[in-house]
């Protein structure tokens, strides 16, 4: 049954309205109105009696489509008309129709978009920037006022950071570096020359993969906490507590998760080391038959005095990196949960690009400098 | 306003929440009837906001039961439930807008569940609720983070409003406001109550608030709720209720009514 029905009554006009006028029937209800047209030129009758539980929505979209057809201001009578008519009669006059909601801004044009994209790259950089600044100088006001250190708050990051990521970087650093020595052993049988895969598993470790390994998990785990802990914090006013309180954020919550990172990940990447040689020894014994005594004589021979250090220096730089990375996103989360998610995933994703980028810095500079 | 013979819209018996070993009601019993505004009042902790948890089907309690609409809220099948839902609309305290999605986008976020509009059709409905509560359409397009507290409150009560409910549940309503844009809110409810003929469970610690709106009062004191009208409660002898509305912020509200 059709919901309206329009017809002459004598001078005027009928609108009859029918059968379900609830909200659940307004998408019907609207197409109805559409094919409407008929411009209303004379008096107008509104008969409500046969129309079923009449919600505001419908109403409300009658009332609308009534004043578009009604340009010349006819009277339009209501009868057996709905409690909420006078109502929204009210608010239609109140508010003027064509100033609806519109949802959607305009999309932006392209050139617009790529010039807010330079700038808030620019943006982006010149925070960053001084991110590290401001953290340099509470770092150097430590100094004076030991204090700001806050050794309590180091030692539980130390902890969560470092102490139980312990299980999970022995495991990976020991399969992959069991798979690392059986597929260079498998390539190396080639030229008989089996016994080399210590060189390459020691110098390989050490030099890179212990760091390296250690460093994404850590980015992995701990650049997301940092990012997600203080990106709550900020939007639960937390943060400017602190600052109203005195207190300063990068002094209380990001220095002392910098500074846990750079003593835990060096500590983790040793233990990465010993696991992946570990790993490889191993291998080595069951594998290739390499008993263990002639592995560690050609794993002394093979290294230098400094292929361990080359590793290690690496980790407190890379620490410095996920620790800012991951505490500068939580501090940019602003307002709401979906930046908090964004910002969570590109701490992750960018620190782990940056400590690759200054792996492939150090490996440059270890080259020039014959390290 | 209330009808005292028509059966009522709520109806909790014998309640019972327990966290641990603490317990937080027991052996409550609440009625609501259809067209009042029933004002629910304790002291922090009396457990009203886990009481309207538990009315909604948010918690299951320890023991007892809750009805809406005749209905076991406990037992209702997901189908059941997922009817009985659009009869009633809820605000949260802080207003619970989702973050990333406009006002215009949080009040359609319920239509476009349970409805197939097209856009125009949501944007003139949300331009209704909008109305409704209130604000002004050019709040359509702001973020919740953008909107001050008191738009928050009547931005979460036309979403409450946009699948045109008979029951409203309002959880402090009216908290963190100034008194003018409390006022305010006041005057909006009592004409959305009059004008859409609408049931309305409100939590709050605002006397002045429930002086001004509600129809029938009930405290939960010690587990359990002491049902009344004002006029009732301010005559009863218990304690804590005799301390709530004769101290010295509720006795200044009552001389503002009466004097």
């Amino acid at each position: 049954m059709a919901a309206l029905a329009l017809e002459r009554r004598g001078n005027g006009w009928r609108l009859q309205l029918n059968g379900d006028w609830s909200l659940a029937a307004l998408a019907n209800i609207e197409q109805e109105l559409q094919t409407l047209t008929t411009p209303i030129d004379a008096p107008m009758v509104c008969d409500w009696s046969h129309a079923e539980a009449p919600g505001i929505g419908p109403v409300w979209a009658l009332l609308t489509r009534l004043r578009d057809l009604n340009a010349g201001g006819f009277p339009v009578a209501h009868v057996r008309e709905p409690y909420t008519l006078a109502f929204l009669q009210q608010l239609e006059v109140e508010r003027h129709p064509g100033q609806g909601a519109k949802v959607n801004p305009s999309p932006a044009g392209i050139i617009g978009a790529l010039g807010r994209w330079t700038l808030n790259q620019g943006v982006e950089a010149r925070g960053a920037v001084g991110f590290f600044g401001r953290m340099v100088t509470v770092l150097g006001e430590a100094f004076t006022r030991p204090r700001a250190l806050r050794v309590p708050s180091i030692v539980r990051h130390v902890y969560e950071t470092g102490i139980t990521a312990i299980p999970i970087v022995s495991l990976i650093a020991f399969l992959i570096s069991v798979i690392v020595a059986y597929l260079g052993a498998q390539q190396l049988a080639k030229f008989g020359a089996t016994i080399f895969v210590v060189d390459l598993l020691t110098i390989s470790v050490l030099r890179e993969m212990g760091v390296l390994l250690t460093a994404i998990i850590v980015a992995g785990r701990s650049g997301s906490a940092f990012a997600a802990e203080i990106g709550v914090m900020q939007l639960n006013e937390e943060t400017d507590a602190l600052r109203a309180m005195g207190l300063n954020p990068i002094e209380v919550l990001v220095l002392p998760r910098v500074l846990a990172l750079i003593i835990a990940l060096p500590l983790l990447t040793i233990i990465a080391d010993a696991m992946g040689l570990a790993g490889g020894g191993l291998l080595s014994l069951i594998n290739l038959h390499i008993p263990l005594p002639q592995f560690m004589n050609r794993l002394r021979e093979s290294i230098s005095p400094t292929t361990f250090w080359a590793g290690l220096v690496k980790a407190p730089v890379f620490a410095v990196l996920i620790g800012m990375v991951g505490t500068y996103r939580g501090m940019q989360v602003r307002e709401s949960a979906r930046e908090l998610g964004r910002l969570t995933t590109v701490a992750v994703v960018q620190s782990i690009f940056m400590v690759i980028l200054a792996d492939a810095l150090f490996a440059v500079l270890f080259m020039q400098i014959d390290f | 306003m209330s009808n005292e013979t028509s059966s009522p819209i709520i109806r909790v018996h014998g309640l019972v929440n327990r966290f641990g070993a603490q317990v937080v009601h027991n052996g409550l019993d609440m009625e609501v009837r259809p067209g009042e505004i029933f004002g629910i009042v304790g002291g922090s902790g009396s457990g009203k906001s886990v009481l309207l948890r538990a009315i909604l089907g948010l918690r299951r309690p320890d023991a007892g039961t809750v009805e809406m609409c005749g209905q076991d809220m406990l037992r209702l099948s997901r189908a059941r439930r997922a009817a009985l839902v659009r009869n009633y609309g809820v605000t949260f305290q802080n207003g619970a807008l989702i973050s990333s999605l406009t006002v215009a986008q949080n009040i359609q976020l319920p239509l476009r569940e349970y409805f197939s509009f097209s856009e125009d059709t949501l944007n003139e409905l949300a331009f209704l609720d909008l109305g409704l509560a209130g604000l002004p359409p050019d709040s359509a397009d702001k973020y919740p983070a953008q909107l001050s507290g008191g738009m928050v409150k009547r931005a979460a009560l036309a979403r409450a409003l946009s699948l045109e409910p008979k029951l409203l549940f309002l959880d402090e309503p009216t908290s963190g406001l100034d008194p003018i844009s409390a006022a305010a809110f006041d005057e909006l409810l009592l004409y959305l109550h009059s004008q859409l003929k609408l049931t309305v469970v409100m939590i709050t610690h605002d006397l002045d608030s429930l002086f001004r709106t509600c129809n029938r009062v009930g405290v939960i004191v010690d587990g359990r709720m002491i049902t009344d009208t004002l006029e009732g409660i301010l005559q009863n002898p218990n304690p804590w209720i005799h301390d709530y509305f004769h101290g010295a912020r509720a006795r200044a509200v009552q001389k503002e009514d009466h004097g």
